[in-house]
């Protein structure tokens, strides 16, 4: 079946969509490359190639997780389907 | 898929092996780049290497610019080279430097003499030299004789999850074959440095590259005025969907695939460790690292990319790679190694870095490069501050 969100790591709490784009509403597969499993989400934005999905309901503090490793902070909480990026999410380090 | 364990290469005077055979005409300094490319011109088959430094510099830095003059003078894929500078002293320097390869080389300075004076004695070494240089055939040297230096750029999440990966793969392939291999990028490791020094071989290559990316870290907040939210990620970045600079850090870390660094190396500095990867303290803006990685001795180079970076370097081949869709739609002509089957999952890793494998011997065996054939001779200096 075709893949439209790849995700790193189990641990992760976000996806990355590997289609032209993903429409809301939208019934996605999602593949694992850690362990070669699969999962299912639906879409709650329209989200572009190389942009990410929310996995799980993620609230403001929060940390993506991504790789397996923490890539920053939740700074408006985000629904389970939603977009994350730069406006929902920033850089711990600066 | 098994790895052929040659290429077809220039042999150079000091043993090492080019996958190109270029003639170049360095100028030591800014003021001197008019006469360089005079030559070049005159000279068919030549190359000048304009850029903008080279006076009034000073310590490290005035050091760095020296370095990295004999550097690209000594990378094998120069057959030999002539040096223009304003003065003999400088000039005499950089000769010197690169006449320990063995290869051909000498030095033009223009004061007493005048551009048009230098131009046509320079001209007349350059012709004996490029008609020397297009007798040189290539010959079969082993795979070891590849010093692969790599760096990512626009990129997007896509060099993380396939195109950075697969340069991981081929890393981990071709270092057991003993490679030399080169990753650099300092500022573009932060939010991964501490993952990052765990890969370092030995308890001493790890304090090494905490304590130049320490170092780094400490410049950045010292001189910014804010932070780095303007340029890390870049904008190209953020519209391929990358968020910060911990998530570009850990994408771009995957391009060593599962191996250790065995030493970091000074802005290009030559290794003198042996086969395996090295880590250099570089900038992450593509020419800058590229120019100083061939410095420093390398190559080939390998350039993952997501949105689309154009860079080449004059001396070192550079082979683009990208794994996103739009990219090679859009702009394929920039694109020597196409991996977005992998996101399809119509390719798998391993298949992806054998393809590479395959793009990279081609054109080390002389197949020219996409930036080659577009004319990318990017050539440009670090400068590490502002001249006296």
């Amino acid at each position: 079946m075709a893949t439209d969100i790849i995700i790193h790591d189990k641990k992760d709490n976000v996806g990355v969509v590997v289609i032209e784009k993903i429409t809301p509403k939208q019934e996605c597969a999602c593949w694992i490359m850690e362990d070669d499993s699969s999962a299912n989400i639906q879409s709650m934005d329209e989200i572009p190639l190389g942009h990410k999905i929310a996995m799980i309901d993620l609230n403001e503090g929060d940390t993506i997780l991504k790789y397996g490793h923490d890539i920053g902070k939740v700074v408006k909480s985000i629904k389970k389907g939603e977009h994350v990026h730069v406006h929902n999410v920033k850089t711990k380090k600066w | 898929m098994e790895i052929p364990k040659s290429f077809l290469g220039y042999k150079r005077e000091n043993g090492r092996a080019g996958t190109r055979n270029h003639v170049i005409i360095l100028p030591v300094d800014d003021i001197s780049n008019a006469c360089a490319e005079a030559v070049a011109n005159n000279i068919k088959g030549t190359i000048a290497l304009p850029h903008s430094y080279g006076r009034l510099q000073f310590g490290a830095d005035l050091e760095l610019h020296f370095r990295t003059m004999i550097g690209t003078g000594c990378n094998p894929n120069v057959a030999a080279v002539v040096v223009i500078g304003i003065e003999p002293k400088w000039t005499k320097k950089i000769v010197d430097g690169i006449a320990k390869t063995g290869k051909p080389v000498e030095g033009f300075h223009i004061e007493r003499t005048g551009d048009i004076g230098t131009t046509m004695k320079a001209s007349k070494k350059a012709q004996e030299f490029v008609m020397w240089a297009s007798e040189k055939q290539r010959e079969e040297c082993p795979l070891s004789d590849l010093w692969i230096s790599v760096k990512c750029g626009e990129s997007d999440t896509t060099s993380g999850l396939a195109a950075n990966p697969t340069v991981g793969n081929l890393m981990d392939k071709l270092e057991p074959l003993g490679v030399h291999l080169c990753f650099g990028e300092t500022s573009e490791l932060t939010g991964a440095e501490n993952v990052c020094a765990k890969r370092g071989a030995t308890p001493e290559a790890s304090e090494k590259f905490m304590k130049t990316w320490n170092s780094y870290n400490d410049f950045i907040l010292k001189e910014a005025t804010d932070d780095l939210s303007e340029s890390q990620p870049t904008a190209g970045n953020i519209a391929g969907g990358l968020t910060t600079i911990e998530e570009k850090a850990f994408g771009n870390f995957q391009k060593i695939g599962n191996c250790k660094f065995i030493d970091v190396l000074e802005p290009a500095e030559e290794p003198t460790k042996g086969k395996g990867l090295y880590f250099m303290d570089t900038s992450s803006a593509a020419a800058e690292c590229v120019t100083l990685q061939a410095a420093a001795g390398f190559n080939i180079h390998l350039f993952p990319t997501g949105q689309g970076n154009i860079v080449g370097n004059p001396i070192e081949p550079v082979i683009k790679l990208t794994a996103n869709p739009l990219t090679v739609k859009g702009m394929g002509e920039h694109i020597d190694c196409d991996v977005s089957k992998i996101l399809t999952r119509e390719m798998n890793m391993s298949q992806a870095g054998d393809e590479l494998i395959k793009s990279t011997l081609r054109v080390a065996n002389g197949r020219l490069t996409c930036a080659e054939a577009l004319g990318h001779k990017e050539f440009v200096m670090t400068k590490l501050y502002r001249s006296a």
